[in-house]
């Protein structure tokens, strides 16, 4: 028994058992002590594993599981014994083998494959226990290898005559058809026949819940099961098996409006009788998210959960909060009916309550109540603990955000709720509310005038700056009275609070902000003393012209009126910017931020010394004339009046929010391949590589500070009336100089291949069309139809843009399972009932069936791409419907490819006496 | 797949039984367990069995100084859950005649050979505590 190294006899018959090394364990104190202790045993494990006897083996190995489940030691390395156990005569040495690999094997790993043989052996053993480990053993463990192979074996399970083992190998028929979908094809006739022999009621749960899983991934391929699971719901009267049916008619009755018209009543007659409060919940839960337009069913389920409301039992009242979460969307009533319980659920001790609580009041905001909630959710988020309140305030700018403002229509009120949110003690949303207060200064202009009020109040309170969280806020603040400035009713006030003292404790990147902000307020102020009546900026009362129907197309209009106003107010204006107090502020900014001239921070620094530049000019200039004040009318003249002048036309453009797809749309040449490497052209561009950046001037240069994502992203935007035009001469003249090295865009050749010819004069005019397509579409300005209180223009992309939408990935296995399901149910029924279950052979056969059909469904997929080339736009507005059109193009492909039961399919084939 | 996870957990937070219908790796299990628990034991006896993590729903229930906590995914009925662990204790109970944490600790296969007969593939199998315990008293009589 003894060899070299290996244990020897003394070693097997003084073993320290199990219980020996749980004793031990808990005999040392967790940490250094207990770990040496685990360490050296894991030593003595290491040689019992390798001995001869498999009593020593077992019990090494239980040891080591023991260690890897509940200390999370690996026990990778013994992964070869674990299945030399299996093998083993004894059964409870073969159960040790199979437990340790279900709770340990993962599917890389090689030593797998040498337990094929020993599965399949113990499937077909008859000894009924031997069978169930193996079964267990692979519902845990299985992989695509193991599916394939063994599949035959299991197939043969499903008819066994003892329970025990049908009913765990249809459980384990799961695991199979996720790893090798061509299984459903032998399985899944044999599967359904389970589903009818109700003889026994833990196979036919297992069955449903099996069938539950799959449902939930592909459902339409199970309508035609209708009939089968509504005898079920007639006659079960086991719980468990209800509730999984249940949820099966859930995703069927989406699909097929006439089912769900004849099982509605059944579940409400479930619903009224049952005692079972799971059934009773799964029964509301269907109604309220499957057959919301069956207005008794949601009447009566309503009544029901507000018995769940009510009730003292915790659970019941988390789960009531729950249902009418759900009917929500589609019943407001039924939230309103229990306001009263939902607003007292938001002061619950539990905190999951509580936030349940939180997404129905904000389920029921609206246009009309919205001032109204906040106000009420502000209170509440006060006496909150602080990661509530943050929950709470978080909801609400989310909320507030939806469909880009879509409910707020006091937008004055909007911003000084963002202001009230960021002087909460607790408030960690700054990130957020940053973001916000920028997005509506470029959205909405009628609100300038009040964010700048805002900003302002931000600003000046020096208590705001000890709080880390608030920075990002003053950010936001400082930016938009910068960009805005020409609404303060101050601007030497806002000039003050921007360079504080205290804004030393900001960090470097606000801080920036804050500078560039004071070079804003301060060329503004230049310009309105020194040029006052020529710009568009320089009236302190112009906002008051600004009426909400003012759109950006109409910016032109607006200048011309501005004008007017200027001249009219032109004396009261010349009282602010006196001489003196041009001299005052330029002292204050000289004095202020001479010192940061030296930062260490390349921002800063970049940023005051062009800000010192621009006084200290101003300076000398200003104050030469001084002295002789007749010269005055020669102001324009002077050097910093002809820099203000462009200063002020670079910063008087408007921005606005971006589409995150604005890139995506510009359509690709037809042909152009975006991903080949392009290192030949090399040659070929050096001799351009100049110009071709010079026409690339689509996008301005940044002219504001660029802090944080957010607000760069916004900045990008390019100058909506002015640009397109000119920018498009430029690219057009680009082309005409360079059109050889450009690939034609003609979207009507569909010959990609063909070479592009040297000049076509087509290609031009195309492209120029399409960029006016393009920014057109980019700019979509909605006005609210009217309403009683007016609400300001909001500019909006047409899609939502703050995240790129992801495109649901699904999965292919499941359409491969849905795919062979159907197959199954409608087409070749007739040769699976005679199909030969031993042949290996067949599912090689099918597997190859996939690979074709795969590769038609890439050609296909492929060759659609090209076609949408042109009309890509269209394409990325509907998102979601491309997904669908997509894997419904997949399913399609693969109809076709199977040939003849085409028909069949899409016309959903349910038998008669269900519907 | 309804069923992810089953944990149990002693009152200090030290796993007793850990089986999951999912692969993860030890690394995983240990972090996932490890988040878990501290959000549950810290809840206390008015508040609800439901807890939410990750993409799992946590429905857990305290038995005397044992945390039965099971992880399923947003689908599953949690009051069904709550069920399945009542039966579970009930079982484990039946079997050992008044079951506490050391029956389990030192019977750990035990545990998960009746967890198996109930639960596969993260589906409810069985629900007769005769079925699940028939082939354990077998063992224990033939062994």
């Amino acid at each position: 028994m003894s060899g070299g190294g290996g244990p020897s006899l003394m070693d097997s018959l003084f073993q320290r058992t199990l219980d020996d090394l749980i004793k031990g364990i808990r005999l040392h104190l967790p940490g250094a002590a207990q770990s040496s202790f685990i360490s050296k045993s894991l030593d003595e494990i290491r040689r019992e594993i390798k001995s001869t006897d498999s009593q020593t083996k077992s019990t090494a190995l239980q040891k080591l599981t023991y260690l890897h489940s509940l200390h999370g030691i690996d026990m990778s390395w013994a992964a070869f014994h674990a299945v030399e156990l299996t093998s083993s005569p004894s059964f409870l040495h073969k159960k040790t083998g199979y437990l340790a690999a279900s709770l340990s094997f993962r599917p890389s790993m090689d030593v797998l494959l040498l337990l094929t043989n020993q599965l399949r052996k113990d499937l077909s053993s008859t000894n009924q226990h031997e069978a169930s480990l193996a079964l267990e053993c692979l519902s845990v463990i299985c992989t695509p290898d193991f599916a394939r192979d063994l599949t035959p074996d299991i197939f043969t399970l499903l008819s066994s005559g003892k329970n025990s083992i049908r009913k765990k190998a249809i459980a384990c028929l799961l695991m199979v058809f996720s790893q090798y979908p061509d299984a459903v094809r032998v399985c899944f006739k044999r599967l359904v026949d389970n589903l009818e022999s109700a003889d026994n009621v833990q196979t036919l749960a297992a069955t449903v819940g099996v069938f539950c899983e799959l449902a939930s991934k592909e459902p339409r391929s199970y309508i035609p099961l209708a009939p089968e699971f509504y005898r079920i719901l007639v006659d079960s009267r086991n719980n468990w098996v209800l509730i999984k049916v249940l949820k099966i008619f859930a995703h069927l009755a989406k699909l097929e409006p006439r089912l769900a018209k004849k099982v509605v009543e059944l579940i409400c007659d479930h619903m009224k009788q049952s005692e079972a409060k799971s059934l009773v919940f799964e029964c509301v839960r269907t109604i309220v998210s499957s057959f919301y337009e069956y207005e008794f069913a949601v009447k009566l389920a309503v009544v029901k959960i507000r018995e769940f409301l009510l009730d003292s039992d915790l659970n019941l009242r988390y789960l009531g909060l729950q249902g009418l979460l759900l009917v929500a969307p589609n019943h407001l009533w039924a939230v309103l009916e229990n306001k009263e319980v939902v607003i007292k659920s938001l002061s619950d001790v539990d905190r999951n309550i509580k936030l349940e609580a939180l997404r129905l009041v904000m389920s029921m905001v609206s246009d009309d109540n919205v001032v109204e909630i906040c106000r009420v959710l502000i209170g509440y988020a006060l006496k909150s603990d602080p990661e509530f309140c943050n929950e709470i305030l978080r909801s609400m700018l989310s909320t507030c955000y939806r469909n880009v403002y879509e409910i707020i229509i006091d937008f004055d009120w909007y911003v000084s709720l963002l202001a009230e949110m960021a002087r909460i003690p607790h408030c960690q949303n700054g990130e957020e509310i940053e973001f916000q207060l920028i997005d509506i200064g470029m959205r909405v202009k009628a609100v300038r005038p009040e964010l700048v009020r805002v900003g302002r109040g931000l600003l000046i309170d020096p208590a705001l700056l000890g709080s880390p969280f608030i920075h990002r806020i003053l950010s936001a603040a400082a930016w938009v009275s910068g960009e805005y400035v020409k609404f303060s009713r101050n601007p030497f006030e806002i000039m003050e609070a921007l360079l504080q003292p205290r804004t030393n404790l900001l960090p470097p990147s606000i801080r920036s902000v804050y500078i560039h902000s004071t070079f804003k307020v301060l060329s503004f102020f230049l310009h309105s003393f020194l040029l006052p009546g020529k710009g568009v900026n320089s009236s302190l009362s112009n906002f008051v012209d600004i009426e909400p129907g003012f759109t950006y197309s109409e910016s032109e209009q607006e200048f011309t009126e501005i004008d007017h106003a200027t001249s009219s107010s032109g004396l009261n204006k010349r009282d602010t910017f006196t001489q003196e107090a041009v001299v005052n502020m330029l002292t204050l900014v000289i004095t202020s931020l001479t010192p940061l001239a030296e930062s260490h921070d390349v921002e800063i620094q970049e940023r005051v010394r062009n800000v010192l530049g621009l006084a200290q000019l101003a300076q000398q200039e200003i104050s030469c004339n001084h002295d002789q004040k007749e010269k005055m009318v020669d102001k324009v003249d002077l050097k910093t009046s002809i820099i203000i002048r462009l200063i002020n036309d670079a910063l008087s453009e408007d921005f606005g929010p971006v589409s995150f797809s604005a890139q995506e749309r510009v359509p690709v040449p037809n042909g152009l391949v975006l991903e080949e490497n392009l290192s030949k052209l090399d040659s070929l561009c050096a001799d351009v590589q100049l110009s071709i950046s010079e026409s690339f001037s689509l996008v301005k240069p940044i002219l504001l500070p660029t802090d944080g994502d957010s607000i760069s992203n916004q900045q990008n935007e390019e100058e909506s009336e002015t640009s397109p035009a000119e920018s498009m001469s430029l690219l057009a003249e680009h082309r005409k100089r360079h059109g050889l090295f450009y690939l034609p865009s003609d979207h009507n050749k569909n010959a990609s291949s063909s070479f592009p010819p040297a000049n076509d004069p087509n290609q031009r005019d195309n492209d120029v069309e399409d960029l006016v397509k393009l920014t057109e579409e980019s700019l979509v300005l909605k006005r609210k139809p009217s309403s009683s209180r007016p609400r300001p223009v909001v500019v909006k992309l047409d899609e939502g843009e703050r995240l790129p939408i992801t495109v649901k990935k699904t999965d292919e296995n499941d359409d491969l399972i849905s795919g062979a399901v159907r197959d199954v149910l409608l087409g070749n029924e007739a040769s699976l009932r005679s199909s030969n279950p031993s042949g290996r052979r067949k599912g090689e056969s099918h597997s190859k069936d996939k690979v074709e059909n795969s590769e038609t469904g890439n050609l296909s997929k492929r060759r659609s791409k090209h076609r949408n080339h042109g009309k890509n736009v269209e394409d990325k507005e509907e998102n979601s419907e491309k997904s669908k059109k997509k894997s419904g193009g997949r399913h399609k492909a693969r109809r076709r490819a199977d040939g003849g039961i085409d028909v069949a399919v899409q016309k959903q084939v349910i038998p008669d006496f269900l519907l | 797949m309804g069923i992810r996870f089953i944990l149990m957990v002693n009152k200090q937070g030290q796993t007793r039984l850990a089986q999951y219908f999912e692969y993860l790796t030890l690394e995983e299990r240990r972090t996932l367990e490890g988040e878990i628990v501290r959000k549950c034991l810290a809840r206390n006896e008015q508040q609800c069995s439901f807890v939410e993590h990750r993409t799992y729903k946590i429905v857990y229930r305290r038995y005397a100084s044992l945390f039965f906590l099971v992880g399923v995914d947003n689908e599953e009925n949690e009051l069904a859950i709550l069920e399945f662990i009542h039966l579970l204790v009930e079982t484990m109970d039946r079997h050992f005649g008044n079951v506490c944490e050391l029956d389990i600790m030192f019977h750990l296969e035990k545990a998960h050979f009746m967890l198996e007969e109930m639960v596969m593939n993260g589906c409810i199998v069985e629900t007769s505590k005769a079925n699940i315990l028939a082939p354990i008293q077998l063992m224990d009589k033939t062994s």
